[in-house]
């Protein structure tokens, strides 16, 4: 990829590419914090089922936390799905054009698609959040939780996801300029599926070596 | 123009959405994108209310709130811990040994490993890359045909699409507003069909085409005692003797309930022949385990080695589907309960096989999140398309466009099903389920067909995206293990081809049709299916009752379940009406048929109900999650309730 030195890149140029690895920095700390969750999500609804079986008691509250936390986990992790490029595509077509034609469509999209969807689902969510917290809403279970946490979860939600999907425009546009290196040309790690090939072709090998 | 748009803004909006979807951005903003576009076009036009849009954070607040969704990634999880903990090798290795030595017995063996691992909870690909990886060089050393070893090898993968618990059944069953439990007891039989004409298949090869399926040579089969012996009739002692203990225990559960009530307090009981069969399953696997240990420990040698072997590797996927599945139909865990149940026995199992690192475990989260945020936000996408689309009345033209269709139910059904066959070749089935299915289902309520039935029917074909050529992806990942050049055996120490993709390719035609044949067998017998109605009151996970005091102090009634409601709609139908229809000239004695219905509350569980009642409400209950997990009204998806509370709410406006 041509690195160009010759390329006029002003100052604004520069410091949107900064925003944008900043941005990036930002989404993938947040969700390599809450991908947690989903663990504390299995335990607590593991330990709902068996309480509930021993001792015949349940609460409302840890039946809620369950999809809190559910709730919290992809919400948050929008952006950092969108990040590491795990929103699926139907690629039938896409995957035919050129690499220019991808970004093009990707830069469309973004601004198009992505952006306002998740700026109008942000913004129709925050006075429901507003609402629930001025209002102190409790839940309608007995016992349940406040409200007002789950109904925060939204509008952060797609905040997040509207700040990553800028990054991931000033990427596009800063690929398609040749101001940065594209990473589909640089190569991916590798994938789940080919990590999990190799990690069971390692055990298969150390097996074989200890039975001989 | 403006009127044309505005007579046909559903089947514009469709065609839109297909444009959007087919550009290649991600599914889930092209689909919100397409809502909010026709929605702004339906304001402008004067065909949708300005506030239309106000609707869409209690949307986002439904796809929150909803429990079923909780187990996409639960089993996630689940699966991604299990594919690194070794099990679905050990297991290869050992039914590789105990089927090989007949004809076809390593395609056998395949075949009942998938089956199993889809039991335990199933990811394709995981199953398609150990069986690619442990079962394929084997079969391509002792000489299968490379067509017949790839094509078991990617069917049997996807067997974990159908076979309970699967994650397609749980989306379907959300979908088309049904309970997961009926969805899991419905899908039972067909995916052991399945299965079963998968082994049919290859049965017919050994015998027709047997150079294409030899058996293991004898200096290939490694679990030979001393003596020479296979060890096979060992095996079958222990297999008898377990049967005879869950038999056994089965005959005499209440005596034995009897002998246990001092120890754990209570009564111990079990109501139904599911409930029997887990139960006894469970007392015969576990004692067998407990046999195979002390053998192991005292070195007494009573059992053989592979007795010992299949003993050893059988259990703990035993164990597995016994707690997922076990508890779902013993009423002990909902769908989503069990799959944290699942997911926290493979915890324990990958530690107790040392395959459990931070790392490892840093990956699985790490993958969960970010396959359980794509799928959500699809969802999101198709409830902020269905929102502008049931506003246009898509819905209705949908319907009216299927149920239109000439030859009634199974006219419906074959067009259904050629329909999503060929949308499969370029939608997967996260999109398929949000996308299209709400569409098709109200229509086939519509019909009169049942949508558990409609909805193992769909699973089923589905499955085929994962086999046709050139797309499906159990394909793909088998490409991406078999080997791709020649390689010089391990143990044979000869140079061996490779397997080509053009052999893959045909190898997956044959399954494709069985796939097919498998659609038109479900069509046929839908008994297959409906099964799940004689389970229903035990399956159902819904009857799980958490009884709290209401938040007011009233005393509301119990909840109905799910089921309670469906019998109630059904069986109960009369006397309710005549209950609900006397209205407000109630005579203060009860008559007959209150007391009847009063009975009959009572057998269901709740509490007579108050002379004035009818049947309670099919809302939100105050004191009641698991239990009240707001059933859909017979005969109505949830968008489509939503859409009437939609219009309700415009109305109200106007």
């Amino acid at each position: 990829m041509p690195q160009s030195e010759t390329f006029p890149r002003g100052n604004a140029v520069q410091a949107l590419l900064k925003m944008s690895r900043l941005i990036d920095a930002v989404t993938d700390f947040i969700g390599r914090q809450v991908y947690w969750l989903t663990l504390v999500a299995v335990l607590v609804s593991s330990g709902n089922a068996m309480i509930r079986y021993l001792f015949d008691n349940s609460s409302n509250a840890w039946l809620e936390l369950q999809w809190y936390l559910f709730s919290a986990v992809f919400l948050l992790c929008g952006g950092y799905a969108l990040l590491h490029g795990q929103h699926v595509r139907i690629d039938v077509i896409y995957s035919r054009f050129s690499r220019r034609v991808q970004l093009y469509i990707d830069v469309f999209g973004t601004v198009f698609f992505l952006l306002p969807t998740a700026v109008l689902l942000g913004y129709l969510s925050w006075p429901v959040f507003v609402n629930a917290y001025v209002g102190g809403e409790v839940s309608s279970n007995a016992g349940g939780l406040i409200v007002w946490p789950a109904r925060l979860l939204v509008p952060i939600g797609f905040l997040l996801l509207a700040v990553q999907g800028v990054s991931e425009l000033i990427k596009r546009i800063a690929i398609i300029r040749g101001l940065i290196p594209d990473p589909a040309e640089t190569g991916h790690g590798p994938t789940a599926e080919e990590e999990l090939a190799r990690a069971i072709a390692e055990a298969r090998e150390q097996q074989a070596k200890t039975a001989n | 123009m403006t009127q044309f748009i505005i007579h046909n803004m559903a089947p514009l909006m469709f065609v839109g959405l297909f444009a959007f979807l087919l550009l290649g951005y991600p599914v889930a903003f092209a689909l919100a994108a397409n809502g909010i576009v026709f929605g702004l076009i339906g304001i402008e036009l004067g065909l949708l209310q300005p506030t239309l849009f106000q609707a869409l954070p209690e949307r986002i607040w439904g796809v929150m709130s909803n429990d079923t969704l909780l187990a996409v990634p639960f089993f996630t999880l689940m699966g991604l811990i299990l594919e690194r903990s070794g099990m679905a090798e050990d297991l290869l290795d050992t039914i590789g040994q105990l089927f090989g030595p007949v004809r076809g017995g390593l395609a056998f063996a395949v075949i009942f490993v998938g089956a199993l691992l889809a039991a335990t909870t199933g990811v394709v690909a995981a199953s398609v890359i150990s069986m690619g990886l442990i079962s394929l060089p084997i079969m391509l050393r002792y000489g299968y045909d490379r067509r017949l070893a790839s094509g078991v090898i990617a069917a049997s993968g996807t067997l974990a699409q159908i076979i309970p618990p699967s994650l397609v059944l749980i989306i379907m069953a959300d979908q088309l507003g049904k309970s997961v439990g009926d969805m899991y007891a419905g899908a039972f039989i067909p995916g052991i069909v399945l299965a079963g004409l998968y082994a049919s298949y290859v049965a017919g090869v050994a015998i027709f085409k047997p150079k294409w399926a030899p058996a293991l040579p004898l200096e290939a089969r490694v679990f030979r005692e001393p003596g020479g012996s296979s060890g096979i009739p060992s095996l079958l002692v222990i297999v008898a003797i377990s049967i005879a203990i869950s038999v056994g225990f089965a005959k005499n559960v209440s005596a034995i309930g009897d002998l246990m009530q001092p120890l754990i307090g209570k009564k111990f009981s079990l109501n139904g022949l599911d409930e029997l069969i887990v139960v006894s399953t469970a007392v015969g696997v576990g004692l067998a385990f407990i046999a195979a240990h002390i053998n192991n420990w005292l070195k007494i040698g009573l059992l053989s080695k592979i007795a010992e072997r299949v003993v050893f590797v059988l259990v703990p996927p035993l164990a597995l589907i016994f707690l997922v599945l076990g508890t779902i139909f013993l009423g002990i865990a909902t769908p989503t309960e069990g799959g944290a149940m699942g997911a926290t026995g493979a915890f324990v199992m990958a530690l107790a096989r040392g395959r459990l690192s931070f790392k490892l475990l840093r990956q699985a989260m790490d993958s969960t999140a970010k396959l359980t945020a794509f799928v959500v936000f699809i969802l999101i996408g198709a409830r902020v398309f269905s929102l502008t689309f049931y506003g246009v009345d898509g819905h209705k033209w949908v319907e009216e466009l299927l149920t239109q269709l000439p030859g009634g139910q199974t006219g419906f059904l074959i067009a259904v099903n050629i329909l999503v066959f060929l949308l499969a070749f370029f939608l997967d089935y996260f999109e398929l389920a949000f996308i299209i299915v709400p569409l098709l289902g109200p229509a086939a309520d519509k019909l009169g067909i049942d949508l558990i039935w409609f909805g193992v029917l769909l699973g089923v074909n589905m499955q085929t995206s994962f086999m046709h050529p050139p797309f499906g992806f159990a394909l793909f990942y088998l490409r991406s293990v078999a080997p791709a050049k020649e390689y010089l055996d391990r143990v044979t120490k000869k140079i061996t081809a490779p397997v080509t993709t053009g052999q893959i390719y045909w190898g997956a035609v044959p399954f494709v049709i069985i796939q097919l044949i498998m659609v038109s067998l479900v069509i046929a017998f839908p008994q297959m299916v409906m099964i799940y109605k004689d389970e229903a009151p035990k399956v159902d996970s819904n009857r799980i009752e958490i009884n709290l005091p209401a938040a007011d102090g009233n005393a509301e009634p119990p909840p109905l379940t799910e089921e309670e409601k469906k019998q109630e709609a059904s069986s109960n139908d009369d006397i309710m009406k005549a209950l609900g229809g006397k209205g407000d000239d109630k005579p203060a004695e009860p008559t007959k048929e209150e007391e009847a219905a009063d009975d009959i509350m009572k057998a269901l569980g709740g509490k007579p109900a108050p002379p004035a009642a009818t049947a309670p409400p099919a809302g939100k209950q105050p004191d009641a999650k698991a239990a009240a997990k707001v059933p859909a009204a017979p005969g109505k998806s949830r968008d489509q309730q939503a859409a009437e509370e939609i219009e309700k709410a415009l109305k109200g406006l106007k």
